[in-house]
């Protein structure tokens, strides 16, 4: 069966996007890493790269569509021998879970902690596009019919585009977005009820509730960065050897799908291994240095993230990790995590390479001293021997609580990363 | 030669209504009319009928004065009187159509409209050339006539169309009536309460095949109670006519034969387009079975070239005409946020006695379709100013899906359900579920209680049954 590409959530709080760009045509050949297509929202634009390789076998959303809803097909893949009549077979399951388009699969959901927050704030309530200016006003205008289907179809009236006059929403646009595969789910609480504004000036808003994860979030991140003073350095790796390793060992076997972030994993806790002084947590009264390398993976989840944690992640093989990191990462999003199993972390990882992220800097999560934020590996210009090339090049930023570990260390530590990152053969050891 | 925005061909409901529209956007306009401003609606149909059966209703109910502790003598009437006031009501309302138009300056061209060429139309009365008109847009509303059958020719004296029914010189003793359509049960009805036998004859298994099979059936016993005969399944094979009566052969079902003798037989078969002598050959404009083939914004085959109304096809109706005409003329004059028209909110209305009203969706036709259904009913007997009105019946029927709430259909018969049936329409077009209907107040005593409860009954609440 053809390979389904979904389209992308850029946020935890997107629903549907607009198809900007096709960088590939049907019949051509992918390969992983490679842009598939640019991805619009109301926020920036973000380029898809193909997870898979294979043939681009058919484009399901043309370019331009407008509000394609996450998770919509937007193209199939041709895996390498597979018959382009497969393609026709439009009956095609739906693939749950997250953005299949990604750099990596495990962190395919991995959200930063803090720098994520920032966007994710502003991204708030991404509204429909209307063919109708609303106003100020969040009162959404929907026949009676079309709010009841849209209720019993788990969709929220606010993201579906009103055909109606005056924009309203009617049965018809309610049939059309579950016929192209549904807006936002509804969380199933207690609708929120605009509330007028306070402040002169102030448009009305929303009220959103907190829920138990937000306050969390807010106050250990606010705590953190009101605390711990942090200092980021960040290293360019090329990872062209890396692909090329992964690639070779997914070919080998379908037992198992290495994703990079799964080589970034094990090569954190093997630096950490090699620089033991950056596996370290600032304690009050003293500073714990971690005898072994437990690596917490930001998760985004509906409404907020969690850290799923590999344990000794320097002793286990990359496709324990890879394995491991799935099953964590699919059962966080179903939010049936066990808490031993994103609790007590001692390095922080933050992947944002999937969305096209070139390089951040992310909050570190106390009591860690550090957290790793990976960026995109992308194709660039790179001088070699005094000539110009080009690599894929990854950028990733540490962020270290000073209290704890110095600048020198965290030099040392992205060192042996950098080096265990580009020469991927070690990292397979 | 003049030169339009936008040329009407045909001036009925369809076509004048299109022709204000399209001046009430800015267009320059121009409606070729070669009969009556108005149309048949207006002059031959609709209107003049709601005239005859006005004064039919009131000779019936002159019959039970009695009922309500009246009394009179000598309750009789004069036909001449009655076809006078049904064309005088008629000349009212197209003089009024002239002066719309006037108003809106819409330029009327009295003749007989032709494409004659891409974004042309000659006009001609009586042979002779009368305009040369130029438009960008040309909109055809030529409308249709009345069906007819081989072997059942209409003469004009005996065997008669809508139009010589409709001017009757004196009351037939009998009426055979072919056809049990809308057109077919009007006649059929009116000439009844005149005093006159009537026998209905419909080739398939319901009378009113439009409506939901529960109204029919509930019909065909109001109607057989009153005299009517209905032979259904049943067809007229041949007419034998004499001087003052026609015998005509029907076979029922089974094959066996009958002989009906009438005063008059009134042929209600159905309508075909007037798509011949418009100028259609040699255009890329498509014609199947009598019809113009249109697309969802009325655009023919050939560009520029838009038709509307009876002459692209069912349902027959003249607001049918008049929406698909507002449409088109906005769609042409890029008004923003314009539909293609939901046939399923288009209600349709027979004035025979007992009134049936319909909107949406039969019982049958929402089943078929797939849908879960739940159905409301509720009897006039049930309803305070039915029984005051000594209209004890008629009955009201709803159709909701049953998963989603929807309105799929209302099917009403009884007193004034004509004038009940939008309420209805209404909230069909605003998309209420069974929820918005049921906390809707209705005012007592009317009969649209009965719409309420039959919307409440459907979900098993009804308060007065």
């Amino acid at each position: 069966m053809p390979i389904q590409v979904l389209m992308p959530a850029l946020s935890p709080t997107m629903t549907e996007g607009n198809l900007a760009k096709w960088h590939k045509t049907e019949g051509e050949a992918v390969a992983s890493g490679d842009v598939l297509a640019e991805i619009e929202t109301d926020k920036a634009t973000m380029e898809v790269e193909a997870v898979d390789e294979g043939i681009l076998g058919k484009i399901l959303v043309a370019e331009g569509a407008h509000g394609v809803a996450v998770n919509t097909p937007i193209a199939l893949i041709l895996e390498d021998g597979e018959d382009p009549a497969s393609l026709d077979d439009r009956r095609l399951a739906k693939v749950p879970g997250g953005a299949q388009a990604a750099a990596g699969d495990g962190a395919a959901a991995g959200k930063t902690s803090a720098a994520e927050k920032g966007g994710a704030a502003g991204e708030g309530s991404a509204p429909a596009s209307t063919q109708f200016e609303r106003g100020t006003s969040d009162r959404v205008f929907a026949s009676p019919l079309a709010r009841r289907i849209a209720a019993d179809a788990g969709l929220e009236i606010k993201s579906i585009a009103g055909s109606g006059p005056r924009g309203r929403v009617v049965k018809a646009d309610v049939e059309e977005a579950i016929a192209r595969g549904g807006a936002k789910i509804l969380d199933g609480g207690a609708k929120p009820t605009p509330t007028l504004a306070e402040a002169p000036g102030l448009p009305a808003f929303e009220a959103v509730p907190l829920t138990t994860m937000r306050k969390v979030i807010a106050q250990r991140l606010a705590e953190s960065k009101r605390e711990a003073p942090h200092f980021y350095l960040t290293v360019d790796c090329e990872i062209d050897k890396l692909l090329a390793v992964r690639k070779e060992l997914n070919g080998a076997s379908d037992a198992y799908k290495i994703s990079v972030n799964d080589f970034v994993v094990r090569a954190c806790a093997l630096a950490l291994r090699e620089v033991p002084a950056a596996n370290a947590a600032w304690a009050g009264d003293s500073i714990r240095l971690f005898q072994r390398a437990d690596v917490s993976v930001a998760v985004a989840i509906p409404d907020g993230l969690i850290t799923p944690v590999i344990r000794s992640a320097d002793e286990k093989r990359l496709v324990a990790i890879s394995n491991e990191m799935k099953d964590l990462a699919s059962r966080a999003r179903e939010g049936k995590l066990a808490p031993e199993e994103y609790q007590g972390g001692t390095f922080g990882l933050s992947n944002l390479g999937m969305f096209g992220i070139k390089e951040f800097s992310a909050v570190i999560n106390p009591p860690q001293a550090c957290i790793l934020a990976v960026g995109a590996g992308t194709q660039r210009a790179v001088v070699k021997d005094g000539a110009l090339a080009v690599a894929t090049v990854m950028a990733s930023t540490l962020s270290i609580d000073h209290r704890a570990v110095d600048g020198a260390v965290g030099a040392q530590f992205l060192a042996a990363y950098k080096r265990l990152i580009e020469n991927p053969l070690s990292i397979l050891l | 030669m003049g030169t339009f925005d936008v040329i009407v061909v045909g001036g009925g409901p369809g076509g004048y209504v299109t022709a204000i529209r399209a001046a009430q956007l800015g267009m320059n306009a121009a409606l070729v009319e070669r009969e009556h401003l108005g149309g048949i609606c207006l002059n031959w149909g609709c209107i003049p009928t709601k005239a005859l059966l006005r004064s039919s209703e009131i000779h019936h109910i002159l019959n039970r004065l009695d009922d309500y502790g009246l009394h009179a003598k000598e309750i009789g009437f004069d036909a001449k009187k009655v076809v006078a006031r049904s064309r005088a009501v008629a000349g009212q309302l197209s003089g009024g159509v002239k002066h719309l138009l006037k108003k809106n300056k819409v330029t009327v061209f009295d003749g007989h409209g032709r494409l004659n060429g891409p974004g042309k139309v000659a006009v001609s009365k009586d042979g002779e050339s009368v305009a040369d008109l130029a438009g960008k847009h040309i909109i055809l509303a030529t409308g249709a006539r009345a069906r007819t059958l081989p072997g059942l020719e209409p003469d004009g004296k005996l065997v008669w169309t809508y139009k010589e029914a409709m001017v009757p010189e004196k009351m037939p003793r009998s009426v055979l009536v072919v056809g049990s359509g809308a057109i077919g049960m009007e006649f059929a009805s009116f000439y009844r309460d005149m005093g006159a036998a009537a026998t209905v004859v419909e080739i398939l298994p319901d009378i009113l095949p439009a409506e939901d099979a529960e109204i029919s059936a509930f019909a065909r016993k109001a109607f057989e109670k009153q005299g009517m005969k209905i032979h259904t399944k049943a067809m007229v094979k041949s007419l034998k006519k004499s001087t003052r009566s026609v015998n005509a052969e029907v076979e029922l079902e089974g094959g066996r034969k009958i002989r009906i003798t009438a005063d008059r037989v009134i042929l209600a078969v159905g309508i075909v387009g007037n798509v011949e002598d418009i100028g259609l050959e040699g255009t890329k404009i498509k014609v199947d079975k009598a019809h113009v083939v249109v697309d969802e914004w009325l655009r023919t085959g050939e560009a520029g070239v838009y038709a509307i109304g009876d002459l692209v096809g069912p349902p027959w109706l003249a607001h049918k005409a008049s929406h698909e005409g507002v449409i088109c003329i906005e769609k042409v004059a890029g008004v923003s946020g314009v539909h293609p028209l939901n046939t399923s909110v288009i209600p349709g209305c027979t004035y025979c006695r007992p009134q049936i009203a319909s909107v949406g969706m039969s019982e049958k036709a929402a089943k078929k379709a797939g849908r879960a259904v739940k159905v409301g009913r509720f009897p006039f007997i049930g309803n305070g100013k039915a029984i005051a009105l000594g209209e004890p019946e008629g009955m009201i029927k709803t159709v909701f899906d049953s998963k989603t709430g929807e309105l799929l259909g209302a099917h009403m018969i009884g007193a004034e359900v004509t004038e009940l049936i939008q309420g209805f329409g209404i909230a069909k077009s605003l998309e209420t579920t069974e929820a918005e209907l049921m906390h809707t107040v209705f005012p007592h005593p009317t009969l649209s209680e009965m719409m309420h409860e039959s919307v409440l009954a459907a979900y098993g609440r009804a308060l007065h049954m």
